[in-house]
């Protein structure tokens, strides 16, 4: 110790009072000191009681310092514990707010197929008031409504007065005054300094793509939660999973259709439309479309369209009425396609089968009839192209009313659709005892049945893809996926529909939905709409065209529907579905061919054309000919509209291979061999041929195919 | 430093009679005080004044830390008799204005503690209070013991129950007791715990009766298990320690996680996160950012130098004859110990949470200086004399 005395030689030995621990006594007095000796000398009783004290406390001295030391070395110990035997992890708060660009959004987007984004949700920040804050309401409405002079002034007053919660004692703390407020005007709100205004952060859902998919999409409420359409199906899923939701729509295809609709519509006078496209192969609705339709971005556009006043409510006149899902027509003629599958699958009837158009169908009080009828005996294919309501009549007569209903069921036509949407309609059709023969012969052509637009395109492209029903959904598919279904119809009459699909638009109704390059396929169909009351209404009409392209290789289904066209001059005075709904069609299917990547076939046009030919009067098949593919009559018979089938070189395009190498594809029989029997209806049919037309080729070609 | 032995000015004497040991832990700790005011204010200033006050609270702990160390020093020259009677003065006066906040005294967090002076800004009384009555009770104890060893001497019993041996002591309570009753009034619970606690370990190093300290002891049980039922804020704490789950225990939970942070090492100057989140990180809890900035290291060594000032104190006072001077040390060391220990213990959950500053190292201008007062006297004291009895009364 550098403190110590320096002169420790001249110190005197140690006296009586040292101190007990054994340190030194730092400089002793006693030669500084002459007194010092004194005291020592004369040890007189207080000293003795002094040094007995201070014996004691010297004693209690170190008690004390080993209680410090104590002290300590448990703060040192539990030191040790927080800092490196167990430390505590820190939760430490999400670090400084630093704008990230990534907004913190609880609810999911939705996105197209594309990833186009149809709706997201943003933060925005929520303005609201507690009134118990607010001394004077008044001076705090007409301040803040310098800053926000869109409020009303009344309701803001009365929103930030003290006031009880209805039916309580308790307080209202809480009011909205806005719900969406940029940052400008929250600084500005904030600038005021009127206590009682608190900011609080939200999210508002905003759809960008405006009103294009508007039914598809629905809307959400204030509080964020769907209310209508994808965003009510998918709520769960949107508030959960952060992952955008990928929907089937084509954003491009569904802008697209609703221009076509939309032009139709203001074409013809209508007063609405509607559209879908469809794969046919996955059921994945690309685009659907009903109009009107309203902005979902517009807030006031969620209240009901105002009526005007001395008209009854037409709820198909609400633009949020989803005619697509929603909205129940008879589908008229477009249904003679189910029919004539319907017939074709049961082997009532072949395409070489003939129904006698000439007389009205008496039955009861109604009368069948034919628009601009024949007035004669009608082949099959002719039946679909030229629309013939007795020629379908008779045709589901063959199959009868029991079988007839069970197709219809098994084409999803009974029931309420399954795709992912809140707004869907059970179809009207009559009950399993209700449904009569009369049932038959008017379904057979669409009436008696109202069935949505979606029902119908559905049922369309499972006639189409070869035979497959599948559910229509809206949510995009992984590529490659094949999608659950229901085979309804077999391939063989799958291809047969698809030409006389073909047909129809080259020879029949559905001419203008033709675009050349695309080998459109279709059925027009034109229905009188039904009163309120029952009945039909005249002049009121649904002009609907559904149909498929290309028909060689379907891929695409679509429907396209003008509620209540009224005919123009471009029509000739009409407004049926031929000048309608065909054309408007035809337009789409120009416009989004090109955006689903199908470039128009012009080269081998005449060749795949003549491969999905079907005359509208088929030939008896010769015995000589081999029938090369399914239900496809020898090109040997030359039918009058298609010249290029007679050559060798437009072979059908399912079976390109020579004759020879045709046979051994061991191809099923054309027509099933009940259809070898006169169909039942047939006893109507005073056709001038003899009914000998099916014995042979095929019987011809099993024994053929035996002997091998 | 270029000192001779044989300086016989009051300079020279004082470096070569002061303990310097002492004296260079102290000022390590008030070295402490400036790195921690650095690390734990901006988060508080900012917190509580405002962005733009952070360096005018800086420059002033600097200031404060600065006087600190001259008024150590300028006390520590002092006599034990002139430290006598300075502690005499400053109790009085101390006494005087701490019972003045209780009339022109302002308010803050619901106690009335601090006194507003022109110029000199706020201060507190109360922390000048407590150095000063520790050498004023050692001194009338020290005179107590002095009047027992002669009536033990005498053969005459003396005047009875008026004798100084009883007179004494007795007025020491009264004055204790009348700056108890001050405090309360304030309140302040905690300066009046350690006052208390002070004054009891200056009794028992006097050489109270082992019976007394018994029954002493057993007393302060009592009064905590009774202060446990009586005052349900003691309850609540103390409820908080036990069963951290029981209610809301956010201070200690993040200065848990703030030494759990730091680690070993620590996550350096100004790197410290949990501190943000830390109330009181500048004084109460400055023990828990110097962990969290500094680490167990750091750490370790601030614990170590308290330690090594109380305990080394305390062991050098065996040396000591004069009763005054043991019992003044002891209790000056047993205040600033005391402090140190509630003040650490606190912020590791060692005892239930007591807000009481870390001398020397926490923020605030009249406890680093009242700090400073008290180890000024406690060297004062100390100094090696040439003469005991000279001190001695």
């Amino acid at each position: 110790m550098s403190a110590l005395p320096p002169f420790e030689p001249l110190r005197p030995p140690p006296s009586p009072d040292a101190a007990p621990a054994g340190r030194p006594m730092p400089e002793r007095p006693a030669l500084a000191q002459p007194g010092g000796s004194r005291a020592m000398v004369r040890v007189a009783a207080p000293d003795l009681a002094r040094r007995a004290q201070m014996e004691r406390t010297r004693g209690r001295l170190v008690i004390a310092a080993c209680g410090f030391a104590a002290l300590f070395t448990a703060v040192g110990m539990k030191l040790t514990l927080a800092t490196i035997l167990d430390p505590a992890t820190p939760r430490l708060r999400a670090a400084p707010r630093v704008p990230t660009g990534e907004p913190t959004i609880g609810r999911a987007a939705i996105t197209d197929r594309n990833g186009e984004v149809l709706a997201l949700s943003l933060q925005v920040t929520e303005l609201y008031a507690n009134p118990e804050e607010i001394s004077d309401p008044v001076a705090a409405a007409d301040r803040l409504l310098g800053v926000l002079p869109g409020l009303d002034r009344e309701r803001l007053v009365a929103r930030l007065t003290q006031r009880v919660v209805p039916g309580t004692e308790r307080a209202v703390e809480f009011a909205y005054i806005a719900r969406n407020l940029p940052p400008r005007q929250q600084q500005a709100v904030n600038d005021l300094g009127i206590p009682g205004f608190h900011f609080r952060p939200a999210e508002r859902r905003f759809h960008p793509q405006g009103s294009a998919a508007a039914h598809i999409l629905g809307a959400v409420d204030v509080d964020g939660h769907g209310i209508a359409g994808v965003e009510r199906s998918f709520d769960e899923r949107l508030r959960n999973d952060r992952n955008a939701l990928r929907l089937s729509i084509d954003v491009r295809v569904q802008v697209a259709l609703r221009e076509a609709v939309q032009k139709a519509i203001e074409d013809f006078n209508g007063v609405g439309g509607a559209g879908v496209v469809m794969d046919v192969n996955t059921a994945e609705v690309l685009a659907m479309v009903s109009l009107p339709d309203f902005d979902i971005s517009d807030p006031s556009s969620l209240m009901r369209a105002p009526q005007r006043p001395g008209q009854a409510p037409r709820p198909d006149q609400d633009p949020h009425f989803n005619r697509a899902t929603v909205g129940l027509y008879e589908p008229g003629s477009t249904f003679k396609l189910l029919t004539a599958a319907m017939a074709l699958e049961y082997g009532t009837a072949n395409i070489w089968s003939s129904f006698d158009a000439r007389h009205p169908i008496r039955y009861g009080r109604f009368t069948i009839s034919d628009y601009k009828g024949k007035n004669r005996s009608l082949m099959l294919p002719e039946v679909l192209a030229y629309s013939s309501n007795l020629g379908a009549a008779h045709m589901g007569m063959g199959v009868g009313p029991a079988r007839h209903r069970e197709f219809m069921g098994r084409m999803g036509m009974l029931q309420r659709l399954r795709v992912e949407l809140p707004e869907t309609a059970r179809p009207l059709a009559p009950t399993a005892q209700g449904w009569r023969d009369i049932n038959t012969m008017t379904i057979s052509f669409g009436h008696g049945i109202s069935v949505t637009p979606l029902h119908v395109v559905t049922g369309v492209s499972a006639l189409a893809n070869g035979g497959i029903l599948r559910q229509p959904t809206l949510v995009a598919q992984a590529p490659g996926t094949e999608r659950e279904g229901v085979r309804v119809i077999s391939e063989r009459t799958s291809e047969t529909l698809r030409r006389l699909m073909r047909l129809v638009v080259t020879d029949g109704s559905g001419k203008g939905a033709e675009v050349p390059g695309y080998f459109v396929g279709g059925k027009t169909g034109t229905a009188q709409k039904t009163g309120p009351r029952g009945g039909y209404l005249e002049d009121k009409r649904i002009a609907a065209f559904v149909g498929a392209f290309p028909m060689n290789a379907p891929r695409y289904a679509l429907y396209v529907m003008v509620d209540e066209p009224r005919p123009n001059a471009r029509s000739h005075g009409y407004a049926t579905a031929g000048w309608v709904a065909a054309p408007a069609a035809g337009g789409v299917i120009r416009r989004i061919a090109p955006i689903l990547g199908m470039v128009p076939e012009t080269e081998r046009a005449p060749q795949i054309q003549a491969s999905i030919t079907i005359p509208l009067q088929p030939g008896r098949p010769a015995r000589a000919a081999p029938p090369t593919a399914a239900a496809t009559p020898p090109a040997a018979t030359p039918p009058r509209a298609v010249a290029p089938a007679s050559s060798p070189a437009a072979r059908p395009a399912p079976a390109p291979a020579p004759a020879g190498a045709a046979a051994p594809r061991a191809q099923p029989l054309p027509v099933p061999a009940r259809a070898m029997e006169p169909p039942l209806l047939r006893r109507t049919d005073a056709a001038p041929v003899q009914p000998i037309f099916v014995a042979t080729p095929p019987l011809a070609r099993d024994a053929a195919l035996a002997t091998r | 430093m270029a000192v001779s032995r044989t300086d016989t000015s009051t300079l020279g004497r004082w470096w070569w009679t002061v303990d310097r040991w002492t004296l260079a832990a102290l000022l390590m700790l008030i070295g402490f005080g400036y790195v921690m005011m650095l690390a734990a204010s901006p988060a508080v200033a900012e917190r509580v004044i405002g962005t733009a006050a952070r360096s005018l609270l800086f420059l002033k702990q600097v200031v404060f830390l600065g006087l600190a160390a001259a008024l150590m020093v300028a006390v520590s020259l002092l006599s034990p008799r002139a430290v006598r009677r300075l502690a005499l003065l400053g109790c009085l006066g101390a006494l005087a204005l701490t019972a003045a906040t209780l009339v022109i005294g302002f308010e803050t967090k619901g106690a009335r503690r601090w006194l507003a002076f022109p110029l000199l800004g706020t201060m507190q009384p109360s922390e000048f209070l407590k150095p000063c009555l520790a050498v004023v009770t050692a001194w009338l104890l020290a005179e107590g013991k002095a009047a027992a060893a002669l009536r033990a001497a005498s053969a005459r019993p003396g005047l009875g129950l008026l004798h100084g041996q009883l007179l004494w002591p007795a007025l020491a309570m009264l004055l204790l007791g009348f700056v108890a009753v001050v405090l309360k009034s304030q309140p302040d619970i905690g300066m009046l715990m350690v006052v208390m606690s002070v004054f009891l370990a200056q009794f028992f190093v006097a050489g109270l009766n082992l019976l007394l300290v018994g029954v002493i002891g057993a007393m302060v049980v009592a009064g905590g298990i009774g202060a446990y039922f009586i005052l349900p804020h003691v309850q609540s704490r103390v409820d908080r320690f036990l069963d951290p789950a029981s209610g809301d225990t956010f201070q200690i939970t993040k200065a848990l996680e703030a030494f759990g942070n730091g680690g070993l090492f620590g996550r350096g100057p100004g790197e410290g996160r949990v501190k943000n989140a830390l109330p009181d990180a500048h004084a109460d809890f400055v023990f828990a950012v110097a962990g969290e900035e500094f680490g167990f290291i750091i750490c370790l060594l601030i614990l170590l130098l308290f330690a090594f000032v109380v305990v080394r104190g305390l062991v050098r006072l065996l040396g000591e004859t004069d009763m005054f001077v043991v019992l003044a040390a002891t209790g000056l060391l047993a205040q600033f110990g005391l402090q140190a220990f509630v003040n650490m213990a606190s912020s590791l959950h060692l005892i239930p949470t007591k807000g009481m500053t870390l001398p020397l190292v926490s923020y605030g201008g009249s406890s680093v200086l009242a700090i400073a007062l008290g180890m000024g006297m406690l060297l004062a004291l100390t100094r090696r004399r040439g003469s005991r009895a000279e001190g001695g009364a």
